[in-house]
C-alpha cells in the first residue's frame, strides 16, 4: 500500500530525528511498539472480561486463563475435527466459550454469592487446574499450528516499518470489541441495568428485573470475550493448554493498575502497558518482562484502589 | 390519566361507598434476620384505593413489613395475598411484576445512573403507568435535572425521584417506606401534596411514617406497630381523639 507522498515524507523525517536523538533505528522501535500494542490488545480484551465479571459479580475469574485458552483451542479444533474455518469460528468459539462459563455459573458459582469473594476465586482457580490439565492431557505441551486466514495474510509496507495484515486486524477487532462493549455498559438502557445490578442488585430485582438471570448472562459475556482474544491468538501465539496460565499472570496485574471493575480503566491500562512494555524492550530489554508489576506496585503504593478505581 | 399533577385532589377524597375490596392482606407474617425474629406474626390488610400507614417507634418491623411484602427479607413465613394471589414465596422480581412498586427508606438513587436513567429503569410491568411528562408534571424539580448524576440530587429532590421512578411502571400499588425522613418541612409538604394527587389518581399506597402528623395529612388508616406486631389500627378520622394512645404508642 502506497502512502500519501507528503505524509511518506514527514514519516521520513520523524524517522531520521527518532535515529538521531534515540541512536536506535526506527523500524526497531515501532516494531517493538506494534508487539506492544498487539499485547495491549489482548491484554484489554482480558481485563475488559474480567472487569465486566468482577463489577457485577464480585468474583475473581481465575478460569479466564483457560477460557482464552479453550477460545484458541476451539478454534484449532473446528478446522481440525469439523473442517469450519476461521471466519466461523470467530462467531462460534466465543460462544461455545461463553456458554461453558455460563454452566459454570448455573452449577457451581451461584452457590457461592453469599460467601466471601475467596471462593469464588478457589472455585474458579480450581477449573482452571482442571481444564488445562484436560488439555494437557490429550494434546500435550508441545502446541498446535493454525494458520492465519488466506484474507489477513501478507502486510503494509510502511517507510518507517512493515505492518502484517493479521497483527492490523487483531487490533481493529480488538478496539471495536473493547469501545462497543464500554458503550453498551456505560451508555444504553441494558447497560443501566447492569450499572445498576452492580451498585444495588436486591433493589434493582425488586424493580422487577430478573437479576439473576442478568449474572448469569454477564459472566458468559465476559467469558465469550476472552474466547474472542482466544481466537484472534490461535494464528499468531502459541497454541498449547498453557497459554493462558503465561499470559493471565500479567492481565491480572492490568487489572490491579486499572481499579478492579473499572471498564475504561481496564481498557486504556491495557493498550497503555502493552506500549509500555514494547518501550522497555527497546530501551532496557531485561527489564521488559517485569516493567508491569513494577508499575503494579507503585500504583498499589499510591492509589490502591487502582488508576481508575473508585476508593471504596 | 388525565391532568396528573395539575389540579387533582389536595385534600383526601372521601372514601367511596359501599367497602373497597382488599388489595393487600397480611396474615401471620413472620420474618428473620439470620438468628433474630423480627416480626411475630403481623396482620392488616390495605383495601384498593386506600392510603395507610405502618407507625411505630424505631426497630418494631416497619420496615422489615414492607421488604418482606417485597420479597427481599430471606426469611419470612405467614401469608401475603395480592389481589387473591400469594406472594409469600415468590421472589421479589415475580412480585413486582404483579403490580407492586417500592420505594425504600435509603431511597436506593444509583450514583451510576442520571436522574433520566434512574427514572427509565424500574421496566414497565402493568400498562397505564404515568408518562415522563406526567412525572414531571407532579415533580418539575426533576426535570430541569434529567442529566445530573443520581446521587448529586438534594434529599428532597433524591425523594421525588425515588417515587417518580415507580410511578411510570404501571403498579398502582405502592410501598413507600419513610418518604419524609431527613428532609426539610417545606419538601415533605411537597411530598405530602404527591401522595394526596397519587391517591386522587387511584393508587393504593402502605406508607411507613415515623412522624404522624405527616401521617394524618396522607392516610385513611394507621395501622400501629409494637414489637413485631399490629397492636392498634386506628381510623384517620379518629387520630385526634386517640392522640394520647398514639403519644404512647411512638414515645413521644
Amino acid at each position: 500500500m502506497l502512502l500519501p507522498s507528503r505524509f511518506s515524507r514527514m514519516l521520513e523525517v520523524v524517522s531520521a530525528m527518532i535515529m538521531d536523538l534515540l541512536g536506535i533505528p526506527p523500524q526497531v522501535l515501532f516494531g517493538q511498539l506494534l508487539i506492544g500494542l498487539i499485547n495491549g490488545a489482548f491484554y484489554a480484551l482480558l481485563s475488559l472480561g474480567l472487569a465486566v465479571i468482577f463489577g457485577m459479580m464480585n468474583v475473581i475469574n481465575f478460569t479466564h486463563g483457560a477460557q482464552y485458552m479453550l477460545g484458541a483451542f476451539v478454534t484449532w479444533m473446528l478446522l481440525a475435527y469439523l473442517g469450519i474455518g476461521y471466519w466461523a469460528a470467530l462467531v462460534l468459539a466465543p460462544i461455545v466459550v461463553g456458554l461453558f462459563g455460563i454452566v459454570i455459573e448455573r452449577t457451581m458459582l451461584k452457590r457461592l454469592y453469599h460467601l466471601d469473594h475467596l471462593y469464588g476465586l478457589l472455585l474458579t482457580f480450581g477449573i482452571a487446574l482442571i481444564v488445562e490439565g484436560m488439555f494437557r492431557y490429550w494434546y500435550g505441551v508441545s502446541g498446535q499450528r493454525y494458520a492465519i486466514p488466506a484474507e489477513l495474510t501478507g502486510g503494509y509496507l510502511l517507510s518507517f516499518m512493515f505492518l502484517p495484515t493479521y497483527r492490523a486486524w487483531v487490533l481493529v477487532v480488538s478496539i471495536v470489541v473493547c469501545f462497543g462493549t464500554w458503550y453498551a455498559i456505560e451508555r444504553t438502557r441494558l447497560g443501566a441495568y447492569l450499572r445498576a445490578a452492580t451498585e444495588n442488585p436486591t433493589l434493582v430485582r425488586a424493580f422487577g428485573i430478573n437479576v439473576p438471570l442478568m449474572i448469569t448472562l454477564t459472566y458468559g459475556f465476559g467469558v465469550a470475550l476472552a474466547g474472542i482474544a482466544g481466537v484472534l491468538a490461535a494464528p499468531i501465539y502459541q497454541l498449547t493448554p498453557l497459554m493462558g496460565q503465561n499470559l493471565i499472570i500479567v492481565v491480572f496485574a492490568v487489572v490491579v493498575i486499572g481499579g478492579m471493575g473499572s471498564i475504561l480503566g481496564a481498557i486504556i491500562t491495557g493498550y497503555a502497558l502493552g506500549l509500555l512494555e514494547g518501550l522497555t524492550k527497546v530501551f532496557y530489554p531485561e527489564a521488559a518482562n517485569i516493567v508491569i508489576f513494577v508499575v503494579m506496585a507503585v500504583v498499589l503504593l499510591i492509589r490502591p484502589a487502582g488508576l481508575f478505581g473508585r476508593e471504596k | 390519566m388525565p391532568d396528573a399533577a395539575g389540579s387533582a385532589t389536595a385534600t383526601a377524597p372521601a372514601p367511596a361507598p359501599g367497602p373497597r375490596p382488599v388489595a393487600l392482606a397480611v396474615q401471620d407474617l413472620n420474618a428473620y434476620y439470620g438468628d433474630s425474629h423480627v416480626l411475630h406474626g403481623v396482620d392488616f390488610s390495605v383495601h384498593e384505593g386506600e392510603v395507610v400507614t405502618l407507625l411505630g417507634r424505631n426497630g418494631v418491623g416497619k420496615t422489615t413489613t414492607l421488604r418482606s411484602i417485597m420479597g427481599i427479607v430471606p426469611r419470612r413465613a405467614g401469608s401475603v395475598r395480592f389481589q387473591g394471589d400469594e406472594l409469600i414465596r415468590l421472589p421479589s422480581d415475580h412480585i413486582a411484576r404483579r403490580g407492586i412498586a417500592y420505594c425504600p427508606e435509603e431511597r436506593g438513587i444509583f450514583a451510576s445512573l442520571n436522574v433520566l436513567e434512574n427514572l427509565l429503569l424500574p421496566p414497565v410491568v402493568r400498562p397505564g403507568g404515568m408518562s415522563l411528562e406526567q412525572i414531571y408534571q407532579l415533580f418539575p424539580h426533576l426535570a430541569e435535572r434529567r442529566r445530573t448524576q443520581g446521587t448529586r440530587l438534594s434529599g428532597g429532590e433524591q425523594q421525588m425521584l425515588a417515587i417518580g421512578r415507580i410511578l411510570r411502571t404501571g403498579a398502582r400499588f405502592l410501598l413507600l417506606d419513610e418518604p419524609t425522613e431527613g428532609l426539610a418541612p417545606v419538601i415533605i409538604d411537597m411530598i405530602g401534596k404527591s401522595i394526596r394527587t397519587l391517591k386522587g389518581l387511584g393508587f393504593t399506597m402502605l406508607l411507613v411514617e415515623q412522624n404522624f402528623r405527616f401521617a394524618q395529612t396522607v392516610a385513611d388508616r394507621h395501622v400501629v406497630m409494637e414489637d413485631g406486631r399490629v397492636v392498634d389500627t386506628i381510623d384517620n378520622a379518629d387520630l385526634d381523639r386517640r392522640m394520647e394512645d398514639i403519644k404512647a404508642y411512638l414515645g413521644v
